[in-house]
C-alpha cells in the first residue's frame, strides 16, 4: 500500500516487496487464519470423506456404492427424496414471485419481512414439534375444517406432513431472496415501459422476468439444496421408515446407529452428488433459457 | 375492457394477499399452539385446554436439565461467536483491501460452506472429529458450528470494510500505527456496527443450528435445540405438554436474539448478506 515501487528491474528487489507487487503481505496474511479453518474443518473432512466411501468396512473399492445402488431400502430414498424437494423448490419459488412483485410496492415492507424472519429463524425443529400438533387429528387446522364440513384429514405422519413443513420454513427464505432480488432491479426501467404503453403482463414477461431470471436459478438452487437436505421434519413430521424416509435419514443411520463411517460418507458424497448435478441443470437450463444481462442493476 | 382488466387485477392482489395472510395466520396459530399447550392443564377435543398452569414449566426444567443444557448452549454460541469474529473479521480486511492472485478461490472457498447443507457435509466433518477425539464434547460442537460462521462473518463483512475510506487507514500508518494497533483504535470502533450485526446473526444461526451440533454433541453437549429434538423423537416418554414448555423456552431464548438483531439489520439480510450496501 505504502510500499513505494523503485524503477529497479523486479528481479533486483527483496522479496517482501516483490510480493508487495502482487499485494500479498502482512495484510493479506490476516486472511491465513480463517483461510486455514475452512480448509482444514471443510476441505479436508470433503475429501477424507470422498477417500473414505472407497475404503469400505469389506468388499472392493466400489462396495459402498454398489450396496447402495442394489438395496432398494438404501436407493429408494433417492426417489423420496426428489419427491419432497422438487416440488417444495418449485412451489417456494414461483409463489414468491407473485407475491414479492405485491410486497415490493408495500409502504411498510419490513413489518412482513419481520414476520417472515420468524420461521427461518426458529428453525425447522420447532417447525415440525408446532405441526405436530397444530395439524394433528385434534389441533385447530383439522377442528375448522371438521367445522367447514370438510372433515377431519391426515396431515401428519406422513408424505403431507413433511411437505408443508418444507413449505413453511423454506417459503420465507425463498421470497426474501426474492424480493431482495426484485428491489435491485431499477424502478425506472418498468416506468419507461409504461411510458411506452406497456402492459403489468407484458413488463413482466420483457423486462423483469429476464433480470430476474439470474436471481430465480440462483433462489431454485439454493432451496433445492434446503430442501434436498431435510432431515428433522422428515423424522418427526414424516414416515422416517416409509414415504419419507429421504437420504439423510439413510446416512444418518449408517453413521449413528451401524457405525459405518464409510457407508455414511458414501452416502453423503451420493447425496452431494444429487445436489450438484442439480444445480448444475438448473444453471445450465438458465443460460440456455435467457442470454441477456445477468446482473438486476444492482450493486 | 379498461375497466374489466382493473378488476382481474383486483382480484389477482386479492388473492395474493389472501395467501399471505393465510400463511401467516397458519404460522401464528402453529407458535400459539405450542404456547397454549404449554400453558393448559389438559387439552382434549376441544378448542382450548381445560384449565391453564405454569407447572409444565418448572417440570420440564427439572426432566430436560434446561439449566445445564441453557448453560450448554450459551457457552457454545459464545465461543462460536467470539472465534468467528476474530477468524473472520481480519479475514475480511484483507480480502477486502488486497487484490491477491487467486483471491476469487478464497473467497468461492469461503461461499462453498455457506451454500452446502450442513447435512451433506456434517457426516463427513462429525467423523474427522471423532477420529481427532473432539467430537462428542463441546469443543467438536464449537469447530463444527464454527465452519459455516466464520465464512459468514467474512463475506457479510467485506462490504462494510470496503466502505471505510483507505485515506482514514493510511493516516493512521503515516502516525506510526501497526496493523494490531489499526485494529484496535481506527477498524474496529468504525467497524462496530458491522461487527456487531455480523456476530448478531452469526447469534441467532448457532442458537437454531439444529444439524451439525446433533452430529458432533454427545451427552453432556447437548443445545437447546438438539434437546429438543430428542424430546419430540421420544415422544410419548414425557407429557407433550412438557415437551411445548421447552419449545417455549426455546422460542423465547431465539426470539429475543432475534428481535435484538433486527434493530441492527434489515431482515432481508439475514438471507442475502449486506450486499445491497452500495447500491442504495
Amino acid at each position: 500500500m505504502s510500499e513505494a515501487v523503485s524503477p529497479a528491474p523486479v528481479e533486483h528487489l527483496p522479496l517482501r516487496a516483490r510480493l508487495a507487487l502482487y499485494d500479498l503481505d502482512g495484510v493479506t496474511l490476516l486472511a491465513l487464519p480463517a483461510l486455514l479453518f475452512v480448509v482444514a474443518l471443510f476441505i479436508y473432512p470433503f475429501a477424507y470423506g470422498f477417500v473414505l466411501s472407497f475404503h469400505p468396512k469389506s468388499g472392493g473399492w466400489l462396495a459402498n456404492y454398489s450396496k447402495f445402488f442394489s438395496d432398494p431400502f438404501l436407493y429408494e430414498t433417492i426417489e423420496a427424496t426428489f419427491r419432497l424437494a422438487l416440488p417444495a423448490t418449485v412451489i417456494n419459488v414461483l409463489v414468491s414471485v407473485p407475491v414479492a412483485l405485491r410486497v415490493r410496492r408495500m409502504r411498510n415492507r419490513r413489518i412482513l419481512t419481520t414476520i417472515l424472519v420468524i420461521p427461518i429463524t426458529l428453525g425447522t425443529v420447532l417447525i415440525a414439534e408446532g405441526l405436530l400438533i397444530y395439524l394433528g387429528p385434534q389441533g385447530w387446522f383439522n377442528r375448522v375444517l371438521v367445522m367447514l364440513g370438510i372433515g377431519q384429514v391426515r396431515l401428519v405422519h406422513n408424505y403431507t406432513g413433511v411437505m408443508l413443513s418444507l413449505i413453511l420454513s423454506g417459503f420465507p427464505f425463498t421470497f426474501l431472496l426474492t424480493l431482495s432480488y426484485l428491489t435491485g432491479i431499477d424502478p425506472s426501467l418498468e416506468q419507461a415501459a409504461a411510458t411506452l404503453g406497456a402492459k403489468a403482463r407484458a413488463r413482466f414477461v420483457h423486462i423483469l422476468l429476464p433480470l430476474l431470471a439470474q436471481g430465480l436459478a440462483i433462489n431454485l438452487c439454493l432451496s433445492f439444496v434446503q430442501t434436498f437436505s431435510v432431515f428433522p421434519s422428515a423424522v418427526l413430521l414424516g414416515a422416517p421408515a416409509g414415504a419419507t424416509r429421504v437420504i439423510s435419514i439413510a446416512a444418518y443411520q449408517a453413521a449413528y446407529e451401524q457405525y459405518d463411517s464409510s457407508m455414511a460418507s458414501a452416502i453423503a458424497m451420493i447425496m452431494g452428488f444429487c445436489q450438484l448435478f442439480v444445480v448444475v441443470l438448473i444453471l445450465a437450463g438458465r443460460s440456455f433459457v435467457y442470454r441477456g444481462a445477468a446482473g438486476g442493476g444492482k450493486g | 375492457m379498461e375497466h374489466e382488466k382493473s378488476l382481474a387485477e383486483r382480484l389477482w392482489a386479492i388473492a395474493i394477499w389472501a395467501l399471505v395472510v393465510f400463511f401467516v395466520l397458519n404460522f401464528t396459530a402453529m407458535v400459539a399452539t405450542v404456547v397454549v399447550n404449554s400453558l393448559g392443564t389438559r387439552w382434549f377435543n376441544a378448542w382450548l385446554p381445560a384449565a391453564f398452569t405454569a407447572r409444565w414449566y418448572l417440570s420440564a426444567w427439572d426432566e430436560f436439565q434446561l439449566r445445564d443444557v441453557l448453560i450448554v448452549t450459551f457457552e457454545v454460541v459464545g465461543a462460536v461467536v467470539l472465534l468467528s469474529g476474530l477468524l473472520g473479521v481480519p479475514a475480511a480486511y484483507a480480502l477486502a483491501r488486497r487484490n491477491f492472485p487467486g483471491k476469487q478461490v478464497v473467497i468461492l472457498l469461503f461461499l462453498l460452506p455457506m451454500l452446502i447443507p450442513p447435512i451433506t457435509f456434517g457426516i463427513p466433518l462429525a467423523t474427522v472429529l471423532y477420529q481427532a477425539h473432539l467430537g462428542g464434547n463441546m469443543s467438536g460442537v464449537i469447530l463444527a458450528n464454527l465452519v459455516p460462521t466464520v465464512p459468514f462473518v467474512v463475506l457479510v463483512m467485506m462490504p462494510f470494510v470496503e466502505q471505510i475510506d483507505p485515506r482514514v487507514e493510511a493516516a493512521a500508518r503515516v502516525f506510526g500505527a501497526g496493523t494490531w494497533r489499526l485494529f484496535v483504535h481506527v477498524l474496529v470502533p468504525l467497524l462496530a456496527p458491522g461487527i456487531l450485526a455480523a456476530l448478531l446473526l452469526v447469534l441467532v444461526r448457532t442458537i437454531a443450528m439444529f444439524e451439525l451440533t446433533f452430529f458432533t454433541a454427545g451427552p453432556g453437549s447437548q443445545t437447546l435445540v438438539v434437546a429438543l429434538y430428542y424430546a419430540v423423537y421420544a415422544a410419548g416418554v414425557r407429557a407433550g405438554q412438557s415437551i411445548d414448555a421447552m419449545a417455549v423456552v426455546y422460542m423465547l431464548t431465539t426470539l429475543a436474539w432475534l428481535l435484538i438483531a433486527l434493530r441492527f439489520v434489515d431482515p432481508t439480510q439475514i438471507v442475502t448478506r449486506a450486499k445491497r450496501e452500495a447500491a442504495h
